[in-house]
């Protein structure tokens, strides 16, 4: 088993980076440094991750049997509510934009920090408030309304803390919309001389198309959730039918941002896996403009397709057509993503790397995600697996499989820059394939267990269904192994891991032109860049030698 | 990251700078009007299914208050576009007074706004539990209204309970339209109250003299904010005040 | 069950196999894409592994003719599959004449459900083979969900709305029905059983027991009881349109608009009068929101449709076309 490729060369870590330039508390709680915000974040959403994860488990014991024997049917409905609005708004949706993001964007684009430092630490703060209320509901009665938050159950019917948690999602939306701000101008106004739009890394179009969405979606979901809120105190009704308001304009509004949220939790992976592909191939990504063009057709088609999911509350049929065939549209540069990434593979030279493990992971469980989409958005068959496991199991080969494969991969890739520690090798890809088999079989029996009819949110389920739910619970457990390995030799490496020095792959992107961990400053000089972007070609700095073998003419390609 | 001069340490130079404040500050007005648009959403949809109602509430509201408010408001426009003018030509002194004048004109569209609100809490027009349309017609004496207006008022209440199906009916709709009310202008004075809290720091600035032709972008972004608060309200009047007059 | 994938439920309806045949299209497709991604991938993984150590892949920056292949491909498989399910959908949404009304109405955790001669079931569902049957649903509450995955359909009950869906049945047997739409506690037993009977069995059951008044003469007794027949006269010589014919027909409305009168439209005017003034009358029907239940506008609208068959007078009736048949 070859490790990392080390150098010969024994490497030291910086005499002063940003890590040991100030200490104490508050150089941390009061810091605009990009790099310590992105550290901030990475221990507050682990937390969220581990509160989700523990709701998870929960779940998954308790359908081990038809009757269910942990929970009562109160306390379950309150079990996957919470797992779902800890999991979405407060790990998913900053997971990679808010912790890698952070950390990387200014460092991509060769700048000392974002457009507005003090707006990014503004920001965790208003997403540690958003977490205190959300965790303010758990705490005092939880929350049974499903993430979803249908009205007129939420609004009127639910007896759980609905308003502190919809006030904690409310002030969380902002911390999304200054972070997208933030990366917005930043990219538009921060990149270092001849970073051009076109030799930008795949990750900030990435993180750049994810900007858009937050900062036209979530404002819709904020002031939407706030009259959720309102009508609950006030008793109004908006979106009460006995008070002359209509609960389908909350679905509405709803998933207006709630539909292109998956994608402010897909694209950034989606940005990750386009980095990693490179830099184990050693070679330039295939499609580069297509692969940049798609996150940000994706971003703009995902805002027209929101009422597929209410194809079945009797919206006209028009209406469902359109929301349909729209839905088939933002499938196409998704697949354009696939295809391109596999075919980057081809003649490339291929290490078998923990981070390229988790990205060819990624792609195998994005692929069925994405595939189980078209079966969701095609009306006649949307009519039967609506609202059944076959949706849970899609959604989170989209966003577990997905996001957060793409996540931990991203982690481990820039783990070595962050920390300037290499983590250990084979406990990581031992964890990448445990994960990979553990994620399948918890999820994919849901596949069939909705084809057969079984509805979601179901605390009790016929007997038939028995053996599906057995099988997925036994994969819950292998997967959250997976989870924990990662927690503890991520951890333990930060101490006792070999020193990596400032570009261990090499990679070519700027972030890895520096000292790991880097300077407060980022850069000693402000970089020029004059090379492409993934060029391993051109650039002698990487110590690699030039590529051999027979030239290829370049309209080649027979994979 | 340090500062040195008017530079913040993030930034190469002075233009940069600008041009991150500027695109910030566009950026942000964006999100702001998917903010109000859920609200609007809400309001056309409900005005749509329930005209009627939504017509005698908005008569309710004095339509003198909002139209004193919407000049107040074009005006402090006006002087906000003129500090912005003086700060680029570098006039130091005018930047503060038509900043000053601004903030006044601010206060003063706010003091009406409270005054509008003191009158709807009389009449039990907040919504909540002691929301009731029928409180000006069953207390004449609390609401000040002229025998021909609470006669007029008895009318049109009798003809709303036929239409859309009795008192309870008028109440919960009409409550709606409070709601959404208090909803859409409570948003808005709050965007006021901050621009106030920006003006209030833009002129302590001022009088320091840090703008300057070279560097006046706060007073431009804060222009940006104020216009665009200014231009909510140019919707909100119509939607809300001038629905049904004749 | 024959021929059937053993992961596709009882096929019990006349939607059954066109859902499955679509079904199995997808994943045809998706498996074909899904081997054929996983087999370049695991090839290049094994083909192309790092021979040394400082060795640089070869630099290919794409290739134009690949992809619009790929984005073109793609984009008609998406078409064939938008284009397959949009008939079976617009099918699903379009009950045909002459159904079997079945009326149903969730509550937080049950189903009530009323057959057309007033046989009431709680949580269970009898139907005949070969049938059309429409379910007429209304909620009292939050929004459910009625599905029947034997019969591959389902619909959301949405308080203040009326929502329809129809099928019919192919196959006796009990079968599972469930709440799909999370609706509070016991949403997950909020269940039963739809039984298929044949049309003779049927028949029987229903005449077994007929508790109640059935939706019409329930309609019929409050019909009168509203004094709605103080207005509403058949002849057509009343202060409101007589109501003879006119379900399914078309009625002028006062501001010129033309309307179809199906049940929204029925409960709409029974609820909300003013809201679509017939040409020729004043608004003078007092409301009724919030003074009938759900049951009873259901038994209303039963009552009105079966006036359906009754002769139109020559003035009064505000009925353009009629719904006759």
């Amino acid at each position: 088993m070859s490790t990392s490729p080390t150098t010969p060369a024994v490497h030291q870590l910086p005499e002063e980076h940003y890590l040991n330039s100030t200490y104490g508390l508050r150089s941390w709680l009061l810091t605009t440094d990009h790099k310590r915000i992105a550290l901030l974040y990475l221990a507050s959403v682990t937390f969220f991750f581990f509160i989700g994860g523990i709701f998870a488990t929960m779940i998954r014991i308790h359908l081990l049997t038809p009757n269910g024997y942990l929970v009562t049917p109160e306390t379950y409905n309150k079990l996957f509510t919470m797992h779902g609005v800890a999991m979405i708004f407060f790990f998913l949706i900053p997971s990679i934009p808010a912790v890698l993001g952070n950390f990387l964007v200014p460092l991509m684009i060769g700048a000392k920090d974002l457009a507005f430092p003090k707006i990014n630490l503004l920001s965790w703060y208003i997403y540690l408030v958003g977490g205190c209320f959300v965790l303010y509901s758990f705490a005092t009665g939880g929350l049974d309304t499903g993430w979803t938050f249908y009205t007129p159950l939420s609004s009127v019917y639910s007896n759980s803390a609905v308003t502190p948690a919809v006030i904690g999602i409310f002030i969380n939306g902002f911390s999304s919309i200054l972070t997208g701000l933030n990366f917005v101008v930043t990219i538009h106004t921060m990149r270092a001389p001849g970073m051009t739009w076109f030799r930008l890394p795949l990750f900030v179009w990435a993180q750049y198309a994810t900007s858009i969405i937050f900062i036209l979606g979530t404002p819709v979901i904020a002031i939407t959730l706030l009259l959720v809120g309102l009508e609950r105190m006030f008793h109004l009704g908006f979106f009460n039918p006995a008070l002359g308001g209509d609960p389908i304009l909350f679905q509405h509004l709803f998933w207006f941002y709630s539909h292109p949220a998956v994608y402010i939790m897909i694209l950034p992976a989606m940005g990750v896996i386009s980095e990693i592909i490179p830099t184990f191939t050693r070679k330039p990504i295939f499609g580069y403009t297509f692969i940049a063009a798609s996150s940000i057709a994706i971003a703009v088609i995902g805002f027209f397709v929101w009422a597929h999911h209410m194809f079945l509350t009797g919206e006209s049929t028009y209406a469902a057509l359109a929301f349909s065939l729209l839905s088939y549209l933002v499938a196409i540069p998704s697949a354009v993503k696939v295809f391109n990434w596999t075919s980057t593979l081809y003649r490339g030279s291929i290490s078998y790397d923990t981070p390229l493990l988790y990205s060819l992971g990624f792609i195998g469980l994005f692929l069925i995600g994405g595939l189980t989409g078209l079966f969701l958005a095609c009306l006649g068959l949307d009519i039967h697996i609506h609202d059944t496991y076959f949706v849970v199991a899609h959604f989170h080969y989209i966003m577990v499989g997905g996001a957060v494969m793409g996540y931990v991969g991203g982690l481990h890739f820039w783990w070595p820059k962050i920390t300037g520690k290499l983590y250990p090798e084979f406990l990581a890809r031992m964890a990448a394939v445990i994960l990979f088999v553990g994620f399948n079989l918890t999820f994919f029996p849901q596949f069939i267990l909705g084809y057969l009819g079984m509805p979601r949110r179901y605390h009790n389920y016929p007997p038939e269904f028995q053996v599906l739910n057995v099988m997925s619970t036994a994969g819950a457990s292998i997967l959250a192994l997976g989870y924990l390995l990662p927690m503890l030799y991520l951890t333990w490496s930060m101490r006792y891991g070999k020193v990596a020095g400032p570009n261990p792959w090499p990679a070519t992107g700027l972030e890895w032109r520096t000292p790991s961990p880097p300077p407060t400053e980022n850069f000693d000089v402000t970089p020029v860049v004059d090379w492409e972007a993934y060029d391993f070609k051109n650039r002698p700095d990487l110590g690699l030698t030039q590529p051999s073998g027979p030239a290829l003419s370049p309209a080649h390609g027979d994979d | 990251m340090h500062r040195t001069g008017d530079l913040y340490g993030q930034f190469e130079t002075l233009e940069q700078q600008k041009e991150s404040a500027t695109l910030g500050m566009w950026t942000f007005l964006i999100t702001e009007i998917l903010f109000f648009g859920g609200l609007f959403l809400t309001y056309t949809i409900n005005r749509h299914t329930y005209a009627d109602v939504f017509s005698f509430s908005s008569r309710t509201i004095k339509l003198s208050w909002g139209a004193i408010n919407t000049v107040v408001l074009i005006g402090s426009s006006l002087t906000m576009a003129m500090s912005v003018w003086s700060a680029q030509v570098g006039k130091k002194k005018l930047v503060t007074i038509f900043l000053i004048l601004t903030l006044i004109l601010g206060t003063v569209f706010l003091g009406i706004k409270g005054i509008e609100y003191h009158d709807k809490y009389v009449e039990h027009h907040i919504p909540g539990a002691s929301f009731d349309m029928y409180f000006c017609t069953n207390n004449p004496g609390a609401c000040n209204l002229t025998t021909e207006e609470l006669a007029q008022e008895r009318t049109e209440l009798k003809e709303l309970e036929d239409k859309v199906g009795g008192p309870v009916a008028v109440n919960a709709h009409s409550q709606l339209f409070f709601s959404l009310y208090f909803g859409m202008t409570g948003l808005h004075a709050l965007h006021m109250i901050i621009g106030a809290g920006l003006l209030l720091w833009l002129i302590v600035e001022s009088m320091r003299g840090r703008f300057s032709p070279r560097w006046n972008t706060p007073v431009e972004n804060v222009g940006l904010y104020w216009h665009f608060v200014d231009i909510v309200w140019i919707y909100l009047f119509p939607l809300l005040y001038l629905i049904d007059r004749h | 069950m024959q021929a059937q994938l053993p992961f596709y439920p009882d096929q019990a309806s006349n939607f059954a196999p066109s859902v499955d045949a679509l079904m199995t299209f997808l994943i045809l497709v998706s498996l074909f894409f899904a081997v054929a991604i996983t087999a370049a991938i695991v090839f290049f993984f094994f083909k192309y592994r790092r021979k040394s150590e400082n060795e640089v892949g070869y630099p290919i920056h794409g290739d134009m003719r690949l992809e619009s292949l790929w984005i073109i491909v793609p984009a008609f498989l998406s078409l064939a599959m938008f284009g397959w399910g949009a008939v079976v959908y617009v099918d699903f949404r379009h009950a045909p004449q002459d159904t079997l009304d079945i009326y149903v109405i969730g509550k937080q955790w049950m189903w009530k459900i009323q057959q057309p001669n007033g046989r009431r079931e709680i949580n269970e569902l009898h139907v005949p083979i070969g049938r059309d049957v429409k379910l007429v649903m209304a909620s009292e509450d939050v929004i459910h969900d009625f599905y029947v995955p034997a019969f591959r359909v389902k619909m959301d009950v949405v308080p203040g709305h009326y929502n329809t869906m129809w099928f019919r049945p192919t196959k006796a047997g009990t079968y599972r029905f469930f709440c799909s739409q999370y609706c509070g506690t016991n949403h997950a037993v909020m269940g039963g059983w739809v039984t298929v009977m044949d049309p003779s069995d049927y028949a029987a059951w229903l005449s077994g027991s007929s508790g109640t008044d059935s939706p019409l003469v329930a309609g019929e007794k409050l019909f009168t009881e509203r004094a709605c027949v103080t207005c509403h006269i058949g002849n057509g010589s009343g202060r409101a349109p007589s109501l003879n014919g006119v379900y399914g027909g078309t009625v002028r409305l006062a501001d010129g608009s033309t309307v179809t009168a199906d049940d929204a439209y029925i409960r709409e005017s029974i609820l909300v009068p003013s809201a679509k003034i017939v040409a020729g009358y004043q608004p003078l029907m007092p409301a009724f929101q919030g003074q009938l239940t759900e049951d009873q506008i259901l038994s209303l609208t039963a009552y009105i449709k079966s006036l359906q068959s009754q002769p139109i007078p020559a003035t009064g009736a505000g009925v353009l076309t009629t719904g006759k048949k």
